[in-house]
């Protein structure tokens, strides 16, 4: 199929594979980590690793949206619908995360919660315009992608004049979640976490194009090639990682080119900055409280905060203690080295984030990969 | 994989745990609900065969196949058909792939108070219409009224029994190391025409529902003379899931060959655009044959000699696998697990 298929054909595959093979030194490692869940899919789904030579090793990076949202969020998004009664609408991947309480937002719409999954922010505004009487939430999640139809719908909701329509925003930012990596203990000089290089993101890239990833190449002397998400576009960033290492460069490369450019989509960047503005603090899952990490609405759209509409305080809550997610989001454990991975902890009962999305390391690792452990 | 509590499953939480959505899509979340709850309390050697439909002893010679099946589909008519003969469809192929010849329907009707009698008629018709077109009376029925906003329209729930000649019945628990496994049609075609007639998502696309009775194609493909071991309709799930059912009956593990596996361009791109996986997407006029290896040219021929196999395909194989897992060797080169459904795809799907 058209745009499909031709990223997918596998003897293609078979020659990059062996393109791989001839430039990857037989004398070293080269660990890789792909900071995307959508490469992390990407590569479980269509087998990407059983094509590389051993020396080749991907780690999965913490660019999940779901994965790297903190019980005590999810915990407001639960409040808000099963005490404030609000109408709570976000996206599908959302609804399974767990929180306090053995709850989640799809237990808490089994106890009566009026919670909807949308397929786009403008779907929650419709779902406002046409229920005057009832207060609708946007609980907004997800890296640069999802943050412009955040701020259209924001914008949006204030030309139509809603009164009953605000957003949750726990819109996070890539760069930062990139160097808290490259600054923990675990990857710094004596830690244990070897890495190359990076794959950098897809979608978010052609929102915020290749300039913000330079730090990483001039800073930390790390190659960065942004991949697209297709399996042979992962392939391809692979090779050219490879070939950056053997000739001691550190480069921000771009294979993703037929979508992103060095300045990225500047009419999604203004309406961003009309709308959002850089917080203080966040806390992420696994990485902890990052500075200048994630968004919150601007003053003047204070009337669609649901932060503020709703009076709510954040309360940061610890992970199940024998959940390994957040040393699997910094690249430190694999999936399968989580004692609860695939026994108290499936995709049907979920203890870690990381579970829950297909794109999460853990999930893609049980529903495509677990045979390689047995 | 790790060493705590190897193969332990956390059982439900009966004290403090709700039915959630994920307990009627059909994946995992379905079958532990069934087995530890359902199967537990009313447990028996009929129900304990764990198909779709129970074989059940009769006066003199063969078996009688009694499946009984609730539809709650949204929304009620869809490209391709409506709930009516939807909830003709899935019983007389819930009788069907037991190997049994189809005799009759029940028909139970739950009614919202409000519901349109125009509606309402339309449904009868078509099931009344699917029901001649089979050759499957509906000889008996029920009618309840619950108040608005306790029900959604209509629910309607049928029941099917038929009859198995001896030695011809089929079952899940009966593939075996070495089998071939076919399909009989493209898959995913119904789910995606149910999604693509949601009004929230507001996308058009050409794709019909595969809702069919498919007592006819699997009267061909015995009569082909080739050695079936196991029937099944991939609807709730899709055929991942199915096959995992299977798998787990059976004792077996399966390997597919994505490349073989049949998908309408249409439905590709209509996944791909929801972010689906067609193999997770039910169907209502497809099944899933698992017979001897030497036979599949055999019984493809038959299957695609036929206007609802008219694409059919081998699709893969069954081996030994203690743990059970249905994989695949993927287009691109490599290989994957296809596990069990997980979670909820798509509500109210048939």
């Amino acid at each position: 199929m058209k745009y499909i298929d031709e990223f997918r054909d596998g003897e293609v595959a078979k020659g990059l594979a062996e393109a791989i093979r001839r430039e990857a030194d037989p004398g070293r490692t080269y660990h890789f980590m792909e900071f995307c869940g959508g490469h992390t899919h990407a590569i479980s789904r269509y087998g990407v690793s059983d094509l590389l030579p051993a020396n080749v090793k991907m780690i999965h990076g913490p660019g999940c949206p779901v994965c790297v949202l903190p019980i005590g969020r999810i915990d407001q998004a639960i409040r808000l619908a099963l005490e404030q009664r609000v109408t709570l609408c976000t996206y599908g991947d959302c609804l399974r995360v767990p929180a306090s309480d053995g709850l989640s937002l799809m237990k808490a719409k089994a106890r009566g919660g009026d919670i909807h999954m949308v397929y786009s922010s403008a779907d929650a505004v419709t779902l406002a315009q046409k229920n005057p009487d009832k207060q609708v939430v946007f609980f907004a999640i997800g890296f640069e992608t999802t943050t412009p139809p955040t701020a259209v719908a924001i914008k949006q909701a204030a030309a139509l004049g809603l009164k009953n329509f605000s957003v949750l925003c726990c819109h996070v930012l890539t760069p930062s979640a990139i160097s808290s990596i490259l600054e923990s203990p675990d990857v710094r000089d004596g830690g244990t976490v070897r890495l190359d290089g990076f794959i950098g993101p897809a979608h978010v890239s052609t929102i915020i194009g290749s300039r913000p990833y330079e730090f990483v190449a001039e800073e930390y002397r790390m190659p960065v090639v942004i991949a697209g998400f297709e399996p042979l576009d992962v392939m391809q960033a692979i090779k050219m990682l490879i070939r950056q290492v053997n000739e001691g460069r550190a480069e921000v490369e771009n294979e993703f080119s037929r979508a992103v450019d060095r300045n990225g989509n500047q009419k999604a960047q203004q309406l961003v900055a009309d709308v959002f503005e850089v917080r203080e603090h966040f806390e992420w899952r696994g990485l902890g409280v990052l500075p200048c990490s994630a968004l919150r609405i601007r003053s003047q759209f204070a009337e669609f905060d649901a932060e503020k509409r709703f009076s709510l305080d954040y309360q940061s809550v610890p992970d199940h203690t024998a959940c390994e997610c957040g040393a699997i989001l910094r690249g430190v454990k694999r999936p399968q080295d989580c004692k609860i991975f695939g026994t108290v902890c499936t995709p049907e009962n979920p203890i870690g984030s990381c579970m829950v999305s297909s794109e999460g390391a853990c999930a893609a690792h049980y529903s495509y990969g677990r045979y390689k452990d047995v | 994989m790790s060493e705590a509590r190897k193969n332990y499953v956390r059982p439900l939480d009966i004290r403090h745990g709700r039915i959630d959505m994920a307990h009627g899509a059909g994946g995992r979340a379905m079958a532990q609900l069934i087995e530890e709850l359902f199967a537990k309390y009313l447990g028996n050697e009929y129900l304990a065969q764990g198909d779709d439909g129970a074989l059940l002893p009769a006066a003199g010679d063969g078996r009688l196949v009694m499946a009984t099946d609730s539809h709650v589909v949204s929304p009620l008519f869809f490209p391709g058909g409506d709930i009516g003969c939807l909830s003709v469809h899935g019983t007389i192929n819930d009788v069907a792939v037991m190997g049994a010849k189809p005799l009759y329907l029940s028909a139970g009707f739950i009614l919202e108070e409000g519901f349109k009698l125009s509606d309402l008629a339309l449904i009868v018709q078509s099931m009344a219409s699917a029901a001649r077109e089979a050759g499957v009376p509906i000889v008996t029925g029920d009618t309840k009224v619950v108040e608005r906003g306790k029900g959604d329209g209509v629910f309607i729930t049928t029941t099917g029994i038929g009859v198995v000649a001896p030695g011809r019945e089929l079952s899940g628990r009966y593939a075996r190391p070495g089998d071939s496994i076919l399909v009989s049609g493209t898959l995913g075609d119904h789910g995606m025409a149910i999604m693509a007639a949601r009004e929230s998502l507001g996308f058009e696309s050409p794709i019909v529902s595969d809702t069919a009775a498919l007592h006819g194609l699997i009267e061909a493909m015995r009569l082909s003379g080739a050695d079936i071991h196991v029937l099944r309709d991939p609807t709730r799930g899709g055929l991942a899931t199915t096959l995992n059912e299977i798998a787990r009956q059976s004792g077996v593990g399966m390997m597919l060959q994505e490349e073989d596996l049949p998908v309408k361009p249409a439905v590709n791109a209509a996944c791909e655009f929801l972010g689906l996986d067609p193999l997770y997407v039910a169907n209502e006029g497809k099944l899933v044959a698992i017979c001897a290896e030497q036979d599949a040219g055999k019984l493809l021929a038959a299957m695609r000699a036929h206007p609802l196999g008219a694409e059919a395909a081998i699709v893969g194989r069954v081996h030994e696998d203690a743990h059970h897992f249905v994989q695949m060797t993927t287009a691109f080169g490599g290989k994957r697990i296809v596990d069990w459904l997980s979670g909820e795809q798509l509500p109210r799907i048939c």
